[in-house]
């Protein structure tokens, strides 16, 4: 197996138990991590020793098992928050990035934003970005703007720096583009967002999981991630926030465990971070997001993102050979995250993910929830091919000859 | 199931040269659809001729190979067809006529996506809703 040679990815995958399975009597080659990532031995294990050996509530039961939980639960946070270059304070475990970009919506924009406000994003976000501040927009009378993209499929600053003469109350961007892979310099993006008065909300759905991530250095308000895209269980995931924001904020799900005293008219808010985490929260999916922090803390995210990095040139370069192949996005790899959508010639999208599939390579195919972006791109849909720390040079091969494959059935 | 046995010859030249694209001038039934899964559209339009039958018809939309040629394949096999035709129309006939691939659960709905769209306009000029069988299929 052709290494990258920046991570043992012969032990890397050992720990992937998934990656053992055949899809129609072939390897599985798993190229659909921007939708989800596979799960670790080391995941899987911390899942299954919460319920086999402590499972109970957090922060109320006094007896072992809750102290144990609690910890646990706790010293999740913890690692999750230093993880991204934050603290426990001002980590907020959500379900993942579409329940925090709607707290923000709620907790904040019902509070702040007014009629007449401009609320800027971008056009290369996916829809979690978009459709909670249309929704804004449309409950407060405000206006939802959108920053354009220059042809090699990166922000527009020009049109940026003219929607921020217009004052917006909100900047919501993504740091890297789950269709494009562009990674956008979302620390320079904030700061001028705040000069102009913005309050910033950062998607790091696609960044988190596979870059070095310092929220402090980026210095947004809000920024917003999922677990599941990170070797993580699915249902967990954490919205970063300054505390004073936070505390500023209404609670968004009511109930028990955000509440410090309640009376029959009126109730009192539990500290930050706890006031957002109404009801019993997801305690063992948190353990398992901790475990998979873990995991890629062992690797070095350094590493991870140099092996994708690795990853992308060779991909970019091999598969450009392929006649009829035409891929979306930047052509510096040093500017994108590790996912390559394309299209070839004139096969759709969701055939040519079929043929791949006989082959047993899995990439993902269709709009990417990103519909504004792909009538920007001028295309129906696109398919998708996206990295992890277990995929090897290997897997682009065999993504080639499944293209290859269609290639000739479609007799492109 | 085999990509060889679903893209067959037919599949493609009806995906590359579809039969009866395009809109008609003048129509009595005009119905669209999506499938949100995989963002494939359709429209189909029917001209209803004398004993309510399927006078002209045509279809636009853009999707994948199996999805339009499957639209395209239904609009020559109703044309000329009364309007309860269709209302008999199954799904084991939509099969049928594509020569019974072995599709996915998926993509099962794209090579319905036509026969759902016919079905939906016939339905409604005929002074009914058409209520998809399984929509979380």
């Amino acid at each position: 197996m052709l290494k990258t040679e920046v991570i043992d990815i012969e032990k890397v995958r050992a720990d992937f138990p998934i990656l053992k399975r055949e899809v129609h009597g072939k390897r599985l080659v798993y190229l659909d991590n921007a939708a989800t990532t596979q799960k670790p031995q080391q995941v899987i294990d911390a899942l299954v020793d919460f319920y086999s050996r402590y499972n109970s509530n957090v922060h109320r039961s006094v007896h072992t098992l809750g102290e144990e939980a609690t910890a646990a639960y706790e010293a999740s946070r913890a690692k999750v928050a230093r993880f991204v270059g934050s603290v426990p304070r001002e980590l907020v475990f959500v379900r993942g990035t579409t329940e925090a970009t709607n707290l923000v919506r709620f907790a904040w924009g019902e509070k702040n934003v007014k009629a007449g406000d401009v609320l800027v994003t971008t056009l290369m976000e996916h829809h979690s970005n978009i459709v909670p501040w249309q929704l804004l927009a449309r409950s407060k009378g405000a206006t939802l703007k959108f920053v354009g993209l220059k042809p090699d499929g990166t922000l527009d600053m020009a049109s940026f720096e003219a929607l921020l003469k217009e004052a917006p109350k909100m900047v919501a961007v993504t740091h890297c583009s789950n269709v494009l892979g562009t990674i956008n310099d979302v620390a320079a993006i904030c700061a001028k967002a705040h000069s102009a008065g913005a309050t910033t909300v950062v998607d790091g759905a696609q960044s988190v999981p596979h870059m070095p991530v310092d929220i402090a250095a980026i210095g947004s308000d809000f920024y917003a991630f999922s677990g599941h895209k990170m070797l993580g269980p699915t249902g967990i995931g954490a919205l970063v926030a300054r505390k004073q924001l936070l505390e500023e904020m209404d609670p968004f799900n009511s109930g028990g465990e955000m509440i410090r005293e309640v009376f029959l008219d009126h109730s009192t808010w539990n500290e930050v971070p706890y006031k957002f985490e109404g009801g019993t929260v997801n305690i063992a999916d948190s353990i398992g997001l901790g475990a998979a922090v873990d995991y890629l803390t062992s690797l070095g995210m350094a590493k991870v993102r140099e092996h994708e990095v690795r990853l992308l040139d060779y991909a970019l370069q091999t598969l450009s050979e392929l006649k009829g192949f035409k891929v979306y996005g930047p052509g510096d790899v040093a500017k994108r995250g590790g996912v390559i959508s394309f299209n070839l010639a004139d096969v759709h999208p969701h055939d040519l993910a079929t043929i791949l599939d006989e082959e047993g390579v899995a990439i993902r195919s269709g709009h990417h929830c990103a519909q504004p972006l792909m009538n920007w791109l001028d295309v129906a849909a696109t398919s998708r091919a996206s990295f992890h720390v277990y995929n090897s040079y290997d897997d682009v091969d065999a993504l080639k000859a499944g293209l290859q494959k269609a290639g000739a059935i479609f007799k492109v | 199931m085999s990509s060889a046995d679903i893209y067959k010859e037919l599949i493609l030249d009806y995906y590359r040269n579809p039969k009866n694209f395009g809109k008609l001038e003048k129509f009595d039934i005009d119905a669209r659809d999506t499938n949100p899964l995989c963002g494939d559209e359709l429209e189909m339009q029917i001209r209803v001729g004398e004993g309510r039958k399927i006078e002209e018809i045509k279809f636009t939309g853009k999707g994948c190979a199996i999805s339009q040629a499957s639209a395209s394949m239904l609009t020559e096999l109703a044309k000329g067809k009364p309007l309860d035709w269709v209302k008999q129309l199954s799904k084991e006939d939509v099969f049928k006529m594509l020569g019974n691939p072995d599709l996915g659960p998926s993509r099962v709905k794209c090579a319905l996506l036509g026969m759902k769209v016919l079905k939906i306009g016939v339905y409604g000029y005929l002074g009914a809703q058409y209520e998809d069988p399984d929509p979380t299929l």
